[in-house]
């Protein structure tokens, strides 16, 4: 609908102000249902009024807007053109940022509990952040490496976090001998998903992983008798500092009297973080590690080319299963720590709202980038929380920064993809 | 009679889609150290014999056999693609590259030598710890690769992105990276297709050094007559998924069969995407 403006003319008057007519029609188009009509309470039965001035005024806003935004973007596009350096220059600058913002990324982590150490809430939020970062490293193997599009993720975190809990109330397992446990199944579920989508790739695969997800949930849901169904399992053990509980009073040794400090509910706090932190950064040396290994060099080349893969002898079979088993096992493992974080786990918290969330993360850090995930991780955890001023128009604001950062840089935040090996590298001189 | 080994026995192989028959009742040899074409019209069932040769179609009726000189005689049809590749140690390009294109070139050749270096990395443990095994492995495929490289005329791009270089190029790539599999029979589907004249003659002479140098056997499917005319020892002409005729490039080039499939009567005209270049027509 809009006139498209070639890039290397400028568009006249007419053009323009046809094109904001274009989009002030489309406005008109949605206006009219959501912004014309209303629904009014008269004598206890609805009606319908009209409220065709804020109609108006919403469409004169967006053919202002867009003539304004069109004539902005082409200033800028003319302006990018002129300044645009030589070819080459910035491509190694590029290069070079991501190995020293990461590093940059993990100091922060590090020192961010001391610096806030009075504000539980900034804590807090950088546990959750964490926790996705986490379950975006662990997706990263299954979409970004290999290259198999999984919707229903969520499911191996809901059995890693129900693997703890049960084991914990039920057998008073710990949270360190829970973890292994945990982490085991759920990559037997990975591999139960991922036996028979074998065949399966892109949209179909979606589909399929999509319903293995509703099915967790849904069982969840219903199995009363194991997971006390939507009321979910309460009272979950904390994870202790090496057997030593973090809770106030005197009765036997807690990690406060054992280290002579005085009781503070912030010192749980501050473990969780650094467990998540910890058990976060494993995650990334084990991922990055694996891809610089023939079963990461294998998963990309899947990604890539399966047929290619099948006609040098990779078995592509063996390949996929182990991205599922992998991508599953992290996944679990974060649902360990968030059984063990929140106290209470229902299945609620594993809806498929999660599986879209850790997706885009994984999708707008540019696919099978390890920081991109954690740049994204922190817009969508974030965002939807300095957002909390704007109240219902929240969500609003979050749809439109993913728009902005798709168009901005369609391959994600960081698409740059670093090789495993380099021959220059590797062997000292060419 | 014939001073060569004989590699693959191709036996009455048939393979029907429906109520096509695109191969039908095929039979020939291949023999060790020789480069054998299969040449055809367009829709002939040159890439549909591949594929069945590779696993990647189950063929209706015949056998592929290979007689591998240490595993001794193999059915092809019987194996999985993969299996081919690993274990009857032939190997396949294919018409379209098919490189890993967001892959650097020595990445793609590292790739080519992954059940090697993935018994090596001990299923990835031995490789995450860093084990001197693994990396006394992970160096010698590098070594491999860069020889491959090298003496394929690539070394000045091995760190580049795949998918980013030229087609001429990219299609040697996947020669170098077929060659990392280690094959006793290398298969390549038109291998000449999209190459300049120089780069053609270059890939003449390269066939013929593998065949020479490393003992290999090249089954080759081409549409450049000028190619395979000059490397082909042995001929197989295929047209409706029959042979129609088998021999030396002489016997071919003389053959009345053959030249009526090209050049042909009026209803076949429209089929000659291929001809012979104007010296090579009898």
């Amino acid at each position: 609908m809009p006139v498209v403006v070639l890039a290397h003319q400028a568009p006249s008057a007419k053009e323009r102000l046809r094109d904001a007519a274009a989009v002030a029609f489309v406005a008109l188009l949605l206006g009219i249902p959501m912004l014309g009509l209303t629904t009014v309470d008269q004598g206890g039965a609805l009606h319908v009024a009209t409220r065709w001035p804020v109609l108006g005024l919403f469409v004169a806003l967006c053919f202002a807007g867009r003539l304004l935004a069109r004539f902005g973007l082409d200033r800028l596009q003319l302006a990018r053109r002129v300044q645009r350096p030589a070819v080459g220059a910035p491509a190694r600058r590029y290069r070079a940022l991501p190995s020293w913002l990461g590093w940059g990324c993990f100091g922060i982590a590090l020192v961010l509990p001391i610096v806030f150490s009075d504000n539980r809430y900034i804590v807090d939020t950088a546990t959750t952040v964490l926790i996705y970062v986490m379950l975006g490293w662990g997706l990263n193997v299954v979409v970004g490496l290999a290259g198999l599009l999984v919707l229903g993720y969520v499911a191996f975190y809901a059995v890693g976090a129900y693997c703890y809990a049960l084991l914990a109330t039920q057998y008073g397992w710990g949270f360190w001998q829970a973890l292994p446990l945990a982490g085991g199944l759920a990559a037997g579920f990975g591999l139960l998903l991922g036996w028979p989508t074998l065949r399966l790739r892109g949209d179909y695969l979606a589909i399929v992983t999509l319903g293995f997800g509703e099915i967790v949930r849904i069982i969840l849901v219903n199995w009363t008798d194991l997971s006390n169904g939507p009321n979910g399992i309460a009272s979950i053990p904390r994870p202790t500092f090496f057997g030593l509980p973090f809770k106030p009073g005197d009765d036997g040794t807690t990690f406060a009297s054992f280290f002579g400090l005085e009781f503070s509910p912030l010192h749980r706090i501050f473990f969780l973080y650094y467990l998540i932190l910890a058990l976060a950064m494993l995650t990334n040396l084990f991922v990055s590690r694996l891809r610089k290994l023939p079963i990461g060099r294998a998963w990309e080349a899947v990604r890539e080319d399966d047929i290619a893969c099948q006609a040098l002898g990779i078995n592509i079979t063996n390949v996929k299963l182990s991205a599922f088993a992998i991508g599953a096992m992290l996944g679990g493992c974060a649902g360990v720590f968030f059984a063990a974080r929140q106290g209470f786990i229902s299945p609620e918290s594993f809806t498929f709202n999660e599986s879209a969330i850790i997706l885009a993360i994984v999708v707008l850090g540019g696919m099978g980038s390890q920081l991109g995930v954690v740049l994204a991780s922190l817009v969508l955890v974030l965002l939807p929380e300095l957002g909390r001023d704007f109240a219902e128009y929240r969500m609003l604001l979050f749809g439109a920064a993913m728009i902005l950062i798709m168009i901005w840089k369609p391959g994600g935040i960081l698409s740059h993809r670093e090789p495993t090996l380099r021959y220059r590298g590797e062997s000292g001189s060419p | 009679m014939n001073p060569y080994r004989l590699l693959l026995h191709v036996d009455r192989l048939s393979m029907r889609f429906g109520g096509l028959m695109a191969i039908d009742d095929l039979s020939f040899d291949v023999h060790a150290g020789r480069i054998t074409a299969v040449i055809g019209p367009n829709g002939a069932g040159k890439t549909t014999f591949f594929n069945c040769l590779t696993g990647f179609y189950r063929p209706t009726a015949g056998r592929v056999c290979l007689h591998h000189p240490q595993r001794g005689v193999l059915d092809l049809e019987t194996l999985e693609s993969h299996q081919v590749a690993s274990q009857a140690q032939v190997v396949r390009t294919f018409q379209n590259v098919r490189l890993f294109p967001k892959m650097t070139v020595l990445e793609n050749l590292i790739v080519a030598q992954h059940n090697r270096l993935q018994q090596a990395s001990r299923f990835s443990l031995a490789g995450l710890i860093g084990l001197p095994g693994y990396r006394r492995a992970e160096a010698q495929a590098i070594e491999v690769a860069v020889d491959r490289l090298k003496r394929l005329n690539l070394i000045e791009r091995a760190d580049s992105v795949a998918g980013d270089l030229p087609y001429g190029m990219q299609r040697r790539i996947e020669i170098a990276r077929a060659l990392c599999v280690d094959p006793i029979l290398l298969c390549l589907d038109e291998p000449a297709a999209g190459l300049n004249p120089r780069e053609s003659a270059e890939l003449n002479e390269l066939l013929q050094s593998l065949v020479r140098d490393e003992g290999l056997a090249i089954l080759l499917i081409e549409h450049d007559m000028n190619v395979v005319m000059n490397v082909s020892d042995h001929i197989c002409v295929l047209n409706y998924g029959r042979k129609i005729a088998e021999g030396s490039p002489a016997e071919i080039r003389n053959n009345p069969h053959v030249i009526k499939a090209y050049l042909g009567e009026e209803e076949e005209d429209e089929d000659g995407a291929m001809k012979f270049p104007a010296e090579s027509v009898p």
